[in-house]
């Protein structure tokens, strides 16, 4: 299991959902994606595109504006 | 065998595309989402930004559909490509800046690659005959079909009784007799479906889902160009057209003004590309300044900026200007008078 950085600071939805979605294209089952952005619409558009497609969303921290999500690829 | 057959549709996040999934679904069929980021959609995010709208649901549509469908949806950026299109339709535009037709033949020609990478066997569409007055309409559905390269393989399952039918249809993959013949601009069969369906809930934005259906949209990227005297846009311009009073009191600057807390906050984003002014002695909004200003037009702004703040009817207002270098000076202003600022000013 490996834990990947992902910065969608200054993104707007859907841009971090899209770049997650990229970023996820070559990872394996287990491997966590730590995603940065401070788009609040993430706070519902991550978990969603999550659900969609069978990922799990494990923490959603927010400091200030400064939102972090880790993702685990399932 | 696994005899399944898969449809890729094109989700806008709207009620008919939303139909048309459902109706195909309802036949047996596999069927993934497709939803295209232009930079000129109309997201519930976007209308969040601003105080006023914060009660409004904070939900991507297209992916909201996607859940209540029970599908996959890929977000695909085509910004970059998309600039073609938007510079250059070779169908020309709508009532504004809309290149529809051209926007609908590449949307489809890129569902059709997609098709064609991850082994789906056809398109479907939520388009209705004469739903729209520039690319839905019957004469242009084939030419969509055509120019897409999608030909046979696109299927619109809202209004397919009215056209010929195509290759999921002859080959039997999908009943054509569950298909639909909706056609012109009435609503009344789309909610009776979804009513059929149970579906309660559906995102109806009223001016479309693209920001190029919006007249003061389109004028403001009409601005754009004209002042910059070239026909081209970056991402960021076009999300800052969304954002904001845009007022060009010259051909060479463009101050655009938060107009609330929540488009200050977006605003701020953006303060390190552009020379920004903010009240410091009062409460006011921030505001950005696109083009080369003078010291000049820095004063001149400052007074705008102080107009639209708390201290308007003083005489005195202290604005903090910030360069795109880091450098950062007070300046006192007296606020523009209300009848001072120009009516050709604003964008």
């Amino acid at each position: 299991m490996n834990i990947y950085q992902l910065d969608a600071t200054r993104l707007i939805c859907p841009m971090p959902v899209i770049k997650l979605q990229e970023k996820i294209k070559g990872l394996v089952a287990g491997d966590k994606v730590e995603l940065v952005c401070n788009d609040r619409g993430v706070l519902h558009d991550i978990p969603a595109w999550c659900r969609v497609h069978g990922h799990a969303v494990e923490q959603i921290e927010q400091i200030g504006n400064t939102i972090k999500i880790t993702v685990i690829v399932k | 065998m696994n005899n399944i057959r898969k449809a890729v549709a094109l989700i806008s996040g709207g009620l008919d595309s939303m139909l048309a999934a459902k109706t195909i679904m309802a036949q047996g069929i596999h069927v993934e989402g497709i939803n295209f980021y232009t930079g000129f959609c109309v997201e519930g995010h976007t209308h969040a930004i601003r105080n006023k709208d914060q009660a409004k649901p904070k939900r991507n549509n297209a992916l909201w559909v996607a859940e209540q469908l029970g599908i996959k949806l890929h977000i695909i950026d085509i910004v970059e490509e998309y600039k073609q299109i938007v510079l250059k339709p070779k169908h020309g535009y709508g009532a504004h800046l809309n290149p529809c037709l051209d926007c609908k033949i590449f949307m489809v020609k890129k569902a059709r690659e997609w098709m064609e990478e991850n082994n789906f066997d056809f398109i479907i569409t939520g388009e209705v005959i004469g739903q729209r007055p520039k690319s839905q309409r019957k004469v242009t559905m084939p030419i969509v079909a055509e120019q897409s390269g999608a030909n046979e393989r696109l299927l619109r399952p809202l209004c397919a009784k009215n056209l010929a039918p195509t290759l999921p249809e002859w080959e039997g993959w999908v009943q054509r007799e569950l298909l639909h013949n909706f056609s012109g601009r009435s609503r009344t069969p789309q909610f009776a479906l979804a009513k059929q369906f149970a579906i309660e809930d559906f995102a109806q934005p009223a001016g479309g889902c693209c920001f190029l259906t919006n007249e003061h949209y389109s004028a403001k990227l009409a601005d754009l160009w004209k002042t910059r005297g070239k026909r081209e846009y970056e991402l960021d311009d076009i999300m800052l057209l969304k954002i904001g009073r845009h007022l060009r009191p010259a051909p060479h600057f463009k101050l655009i003004i938060g107009r609330d807390e929540g488009e200050n906050n977006f605003l701020e984003g953006y303060r390190s590309q552009f020379v920004n002014l903010r009240p410091i002695s009062h409460v006011g909004s921030l505001a950005l300044i696109d083009g080369e200003p003078t010291a000049e037009d820095i004063y001149l702004a400052a007074q705008i900026v102080a107009r639209y703040g708390a201290g308007r009817t003083e005489n005195k207002v202290t604005i903090e200007v910030n360069s795109q270098g880091g450098a950062t000076w007070p300046l006192e202003v007296t606020p523009m008078a209300a009848n001072a600022i120009l009516q050709q000013w604003y964008v």
